[in-house]
């Protein structure tokens, strides 16, 4: 979700110029059927935005001049002015849009239709739908290669990772992965690819080359039910040492090794944990808590839950940019 | 070494190419369903024609969509029974063509279906039939319950009573053994999570039509003698699985109380209302292939037919052995929009799953409900656990 505000303008801000809070939030409230803004100076809710019916998906544009937001019971895409704070206009999209994803560029949009089994392909500048890809069941999750050559989608009823060439749209792949997969993220160099299976409780480790399933990284909280532990969105951090998996109704953030792909630690938080961003500069990451309707703030350096701040009802997504 | 590794991994994932040109693997699904339809108490509850096959038939849609990326490709070989029609027979018949039994049948038609097959190996996939027997003494080898027990459902239904503080139970159950069985749950289910039964009373089943014009105001005379002089209680338990009285109930009462069990709050595996976990889209597909929305007996077939979807693409083979082999494992789990993975309780085949309190409407609760515990897995709070089996499979 947060992929390209740090592709955008991190070397700007790494090179310490700006306060480290100097950053904002957006939060989809899926029940509330708003927008809340967050000042990452002040830790706080600075301004709640009406937008459609249940928004989910939320992304920034490369540009910083938008944020997009999914709104699925509408149909269609909402296109928050980040300057004004308010909806300055729609894209179109297939039936009940949930996540998308954006090309290197920011021309190009890739749009998951849950309804219809297909991804749509949006120019955001036209405003305008310009194909669409049929996939499997209930596509979700949505990620694009770091060279922006493949597209990755995720079906939830498939239970696949479908690997679609962006030049020619067409599927060239499909690795079978646990059941329910919602979430998939590449590591920055396009080494690896992580798929979240939520119902199957794992995340898969994609050889995106040779589109086969090296690993996968299972969780075990002691005290929890198996079935309580399901993976949703995951946060790599930019040199690839470390990620973040949020395990929904196991109300935890597993800390992984990227490297040897071992859980170190679990971080509790919010009640169903569902997505994850970071701050541009990386110093912290910030989670969605659907069932407390609230946000925790975690020190990515220290490890540690430092801050929980009330947004609206059931916080799905979230996207983070330079104020 | 890398070789090596290479080679472990493989076999636990599965590599898939698009550019398919092979024949498709061929999965033929038999669908047997039971004869005649169930006449309700209420004109809305009347089950369409297809009750249960409609769900079968997206999880093909389903199983095929995936399929299509995997060269694999099933087909439903649809079978309803009529009035003294043979099971075993009507089953053997699909076994000849297919692998796989999906089955909608009561107790006894459906264990002369399974031991007609049981040589050839054919797997059936119980659909339809709550009976705990089924999963108990009479368990069967080659048969995975995919409905829910009587007592699955009754515990359930506990559950939330007892959550709820509504722990003093006036029981009415009807004069057919199906109610009397569903009682039995429920008295079950009393003992096991602390409610009490305050007092039990029979509504016989004299006969007669389910609709009639002046219908309303021989109820609202009946219903309330029917329920008066009752000792202090919290609800009104009533076990009618033969929509006899049940539905009659609410609103009725002499007292003013809750009905649940088979009318008011109900005990299901599915509702056409339930929307959490990602089920609109499920509720969605299904509406736009059979115009109407879904029910417990639809979901219970599509969970059937998918189960063998989700096997054969893990294990890529449309053996049934080994696809048998696979849903019996520990890797084998299945989502099903319930708000997680549903499993086999590997003693008596029967699927682990939530049970959703519905009154008709709405999905008021789903059990287990919070705080009732289990070491194993909380799904097993409900229903006949390992220790308590009567099943004895090979």
């Amino acid at each position: 979700m947060r992929r390209h505000c740090l592709v955008s303008g991190m070397a700007v801000w790494l090179a310490g110029t700006l306060p480290a809070g100097a950053f904002i939030a957006y939060v989809s409230n899926e029940k509330s059927n708003t927008v809340s803004v967050i000042d990452t100076d002040k830790w706080a809710v600075i301004k709640t935005i009406k937008v459609g019916q249940r928004p989910r998906g939320i992304e920034f544009t490369r540009d910083g001049k938008f944020v997009l937001v999914a709104v699925g019971d509408d149909d269609t895409i909402q296109m928050i002015d980040t300057a004004t704070q308010e909806v300055a206009d729609t894209l179109p999209s297939g039936p009940d849009p949930e996540l998308f994803v954006q090309d290197k560029a920011g021309k190009i949009l890739y749009v998951a239709n849950e309804n219809d089994n297909t991804v749509t392909i949006v120019d955001i500048e036209k405003r305008a739908r310009v194909g669409d890809l049929q996939v499997g069941v209930e596509p979700e999750g949505m990620a694009i290669s770091p060279d922006g050559r493949f597209l990755i989608n995720t079906s939830e009823t498939t239970n696949m990772a479908h690997f679609i060439d962006t030049a020619a749209r067409q599927i060239v792949a499909n690795v079978l992965v646990d059941a329910r997969p919602r979430f998939a993220e590449f590591k920055r160099d396009g080494s690896e690819l992580w798929v979240s299976s939520e119902i199957g409780g794992t995340v898969a480790i994609i050889d995106p080359a040779k589109h086969t399933v090296t690993t996968k990284i299972t969780f075990d909280i002691p005290g929890l039910r198996k079935e309580a532990i399901q993976p949703v969105g995951i946060n790599i951090t930019a040199d690839g040492k470390t990620a973040f998996v949020a395990l929904g109704p196991a109300n935890r953030v597993a800390v992984v090794d990227a490297a040897s792909h071992r859980v170190t630690k679990y971080l509790l938080v919010g009640q169903r944990v569902w997505h994850m961003a970071f701050t541009p500069d990386e110093k912290f990451l910030l989670v969605t808590n659907g069932i407390s309707n609230d946000v925790s703030v975690i020190d990515v350096a220290a490890l540690k839950v430092i801050k929980t701040i009330q947004v609206g009802e059931l916080p799905w997504g979230i996207t983070i940019a330079k104020q | 070494m890398i070789r090596l590794i290479v080679g472990v991994v493989v076999g636990l994932s599965v590599l898939v190419t698009t550019a398919l040109a092979a024949d498709p693997l061929e999965i033929g699904i038999g669908y047997i369903s039971r004869a005649g339809v169930k006449p309700t108490l209420s004109l809305v509850e009347q089950p369409a024609e297809n009750d249960g096959v409609a769900g079968a038939r997206l999880a093909i849609e389903d199983n095929n969509t995936t399929g299509k990326f995997l060269n694999q490709h099933f087909t439903l070989d649809e079978v309803r029974l009529r009035q003294g029609d043979d099971a075993a027979k009507a089953a053997v018949a699909l076994a000849d063509r297919n692998g796989f039994i999906i089955a909608d049948l009561p107790a006894d038609a459906l264990l002369k279906a399974a031991d007609a097959v049981r040589d050839r190996g054919t797997v059936l996939l119980n659909a339809g039939a709550i009976d705990d027997r089924l999963r108990e003494e009479d368990c069967r080898a080659n048969v995975i319950h995919v409905a829910p027990t009587r007592s699955m459902l009754a515990d359930g239904l506990a559950q939330y009573l007892v959550w709820k503080q509504w722990k003093r139970w006036m029981m009415v159950v009807g004069s057919h053994e199906q109610d009397k069985l569903y009682a039995g749950a429920l008295r079950r289910a009393a003992t096991r999570f602390g409610a009490k039964i305050v007092q039990e009373r029979i509504f016989e089943d004299t006969g007669g039509a389910r609709r009639t014009d002046s219908g309303v105001t021989l109820i609202q005379r009946q219903m309330p003698v029917f329920t008066q002089q009752a000792p202090a209680y919290d609800v009104l338990v009533a076990a009618d699985e033969n929509e006899v009285f049940a539905s009659y109930l609410p609103y009725r009462t002499w007292d003013p109380r809750p009905v649940a069990g088979s009318a008011g709050l109900v005990p299901k595996s599915w509702d056409a209302a339930q929307d959490q976990w990602g089920a609109v889209q499920m509720q969605n597909r299904f509406r736009k292939l059979n115009s109407r929305r879904m029910t417990a007996l639809d979901m219970q077939a599509w969970t059937a037919a998918r189960m063998i979807g989700e096997a054969v693409s893990r294990v890529n083979s449309g053996d049934h052995k080994t696809v048998l082999y696979f849903l019996k494992g520990p890797d084998f789990s299945i989502a099903a929009f319930k708000g997680q993975r549903l499993t086999l309780r590997a003693w008596n085949l029967q699927l682990r799953q939530p049970i959703l309190l519905v009154d008709g409407r709405m999905v008021v609760s789903v059990s287990p409900q919070e705080g009732f515990l289990h070491q194993v897995s909380e799904l097993d709070t409900l229903g006949v656990d390992r220790p308590e089996t009567r099943c004895k499979l090979p």
